[in-house]
């Protein structure tokens, strides 16, 4: 399979500046200056390249919600990887920071931005140094500092440590975070192109969506473009984790099928066990069974296939994310967690419910309520104490955060509950059965 | 617990350069706190009063900062703070039993420190590195694909001071009140 930004990885020298100059690094930046920053957005618009943090969203067109004109801009990089199953930036922080470093400078040219921050979580404490080094080379070779490259146009990178919440991957949490507060999300609009970062205009973007900036120039947007879907552009980053033979990252095309990256590119169900459920794009995604696995894996792919059920509030309920659109699944983050014959549904709900009731900003009442209550409830399920209302109980407690909140986690926290009693409702059934206590 | 005027000066001149990369001094909270917490352990109150100083915000602000991100530690954590992941990716490869494997190790649950002011154990959210988990972070480093004879060897040779920094840098290491003149475990001063 093609290798563009994984290209460099498994190759230790490659975080070094000289590595990645021999091997073609920086190329794209000198051709960058020479080109009107229109031009530059042009193509990425052109390569259909979507926001690669989960919520998928064309970057082009993102850049273009700047104000023309607009005396400060920031670009603010969200390396705060903290979806479950997700280590596709980590991993690429860790092997290939100067990608980052170029498609940062790159993106900063086209969106005039004179300062970038590159928001790290707190526990990558490693990464953020090898950032640290990799910016400092970059300077010292005149990429980015008083100049870029001698073109008059003063640019800094600063990397921002985050220290501990999953909700600042949300951008305004991430904003607000920078801002030095805690890191509760803003009610948007105003969107951050608009009023974002100390409230300029502001670009939040994914470390993997800007590191893929320099490909895009180099191949061109058309040319990335048609290495993927009609409306996914390009290969994108999955990191697939749990029972399969090989796990990792892995650069695929937009829409492979995600049966063929399971046993082809991760060789496949470990232990010859038998496949059991699929989590797609990070825990906040709606889990899949085995035959819900034969799609494609891109947001429309996934969002409109038959062969996926709706998830349901309740048998003959469907769920509305709002009003007529129903769910059923979506690449997310590009986390792939494989989960064999084995495993516990229910408790691997209880768990993931107990992640969102911990990372719960508590702004909102639906979730910061919500969740508590979902992690309360299904922890007695899954202990065998639960009784049959209880499974109703969720159901009503989910679609009671969905949709409500001021930013995604409530959602996040409420598709993957509906999601595993949609799927696995049995198995739940199962630990309550022979339980006739009220539900608490 | 009175901040000594040297550690208090270094965290100050520390804090103003790193305040230059922002519009504003309140952006510098939190990677103030961290400078902070890196020479003096934990936020206690007097770490809260002095980052609020250094960057003339109100210490009521400082301390929401403080309360809402997971890695300021609220109490003080041991010279190696062990963290373990325990979430899906992690859960459905053994971490559960490795975290009661490691309580039984060490002696205490979840959320303790040992006696000795070595080990504090805690379980953690998900850490991205789900492909080689169980991941086990102690202080700055990652462990991957950990089970119990991995971890404990790691504890092992913590324990003996012996090839420490190739595992972790240590926490800083607080020393008892001057009052009594009793050696006791927590007096080596570690940076």
């Amino acid at each position: 399979m093609e290798k563009l930004l994984s290209a460099n990885f498994g190759d230790p020298q490659a975080k070094t500046i000289q590595k990645y100059e021999a091997s073609g690094g920086y190329k794209m930046l000198r051709k960058a200056i020479t080109m009107p920053p229109s031009k530059i957005v042009e193509e990425v618009k052109a390569s259909k390249l979507r926001g690669r943090g989960g919520a998928g969203f064309p970057a082009g067109v993102k850049w273009g919600f700047l104000p023309k004109g607009a005396e400060t801009v920031y670009l603010v990089i969200n390396a705060d990887e903290g979806e479950p199953g997700t280590f596709k930036d980590r991993t690429l922080l860790r092997w290939d920071p100067h990608r980052l470093v170029e498609g940062a400078i790159i993106t900063c040219l086209a969106i005039n931005a004179h300062h970038a921050y590159i928001y790290i979580r707190g526990e990558l404490v490693e990464e953020a140094s090898i950032l640290e080094t990799a910016i400092d080379e970059a300077k010292k070779r005149g990429y980015l500092g008083r100049s870029v490259l001698g073109k008059p146009f003063p640019l800094e990178i600063t990397v921002h440590r985050g220290a501990g919440a999953y909700v600042c991957g949300e951008e305004t949490a991430l904003l607000n975070s920078l801002e030095g507060q805690r890191g509760m999300p803003r009610l948007k609009p105003p969107f951050p192109a608009v009023a974002g970062a100390f409230m300029k205009p502001t670009i939040v973007n994914n470390v993997e969506t800007i590191s893929y900036v320099p490909i895009v120039l180099d191949m061109g947007g058309e040319a990335f473009a048609d290495l993927g879907t009609e409306d996914e552009g390009g290969l994108r980053l999955i990191a697939i984790s749990g029972h399969v033979e090989k796990p990792g990252v892995y650069e695929i095309p937009c829409g492979l099928n995600l049966m063929e990256i399971i046993n082809d590119v991760a060789g496949g169900v470990r232990n010859g066990k038998k496949l059991k459920g699929v989590i797609p794009g990070g825990s906040s995604t709606p889990v899949l069974l085995p035959d819900e696995c034969d799609v494609p894996f891109s947001v429309t792919g996934m969002g409109s296939a038959e062969s996926i059920a709706e998830v349901e509030v309740w048998d003959g309920r469907k769920f509305e994310v709002m009003a007529g659109r129903t769910l059923r699944s979506s690449p997310g983050s590009g986390a792939i967690i494989v989960l064999d014959e084995d495993v516990d549904m229910v408790h691997v709900c209880a768990r993931l419910m107990h992640f969102y009731a911990h990372e719960s900003c508590g702004q909102c009442t639906p979730c910061r309520v919500g969740t508590s209550w979902l992690d309360r409830l299904c922890h007695k399920v899954d202990r065998g104490e639960g009784s049959p209302g209880d499974l109703e109980q969720m159901a009503l407690i989910a679609d009671g955060i969905a949709g409500k909140t001021i930013c995604p986690l409530g959602d996040a926290a409420a598709w993957p509950m509906l999601g595993f009693l949609t799927k696995f409702r049995s198995e739940f059934e199962a630990k309550v059965s022979g339980n006739n206590k009220e539900g608490a | 617990m009175e901040i000594p005027t040297e550690t208090k000066n270094l965290i100050q001149k520390r804090i103003g350069e790193i305040r230059q990369q922002y519009p504003e001094a309140q952006a510098a909270c939190l990677p103030a706190l961290h400078v902070a917490q890196e020479h003096l352990n934990y936020v206690s109150d007097d770490v809260l009063d002095l980052v609020a100083d250094t960057l003339t915000l109100p210490p009521a602000f400082v301390q929401g900062v403080a309360t809402f991100y997971t890695m300021y530690n609220k109490r003080k954590v041991g010279k190696y703070h062990l963290q373990l992941c325990t979430n899906v990716s992690c859960m459905i490869e053994g971490a559960e039993e490795l975290l009661i494997g490691l309580e039984k190790y060490l002696g205490v649950k979840a959320g303790e420190t040992t006696p000795d002011g070595v080990f504090t154990l805690d379980e953690v959210e998900c850490l991205a590195a789900c492909g080689t988990g169980p991941v086990l972070q102690i202080n700055d480093k990652y462990h991957e694909g950990m089970d119990l004879e991995k971890a404990t060897a790691l504890l092992d040779k913590l324990k003996t001071k012996s090839e420490s920094r190739d595992i972790a840098t240590p926490n800083a290491v607080l020393s008892k009140p001057a009052a009594k003149s009793s050696a006791s475990s927590d007096d080596d001063k570690d940076e």
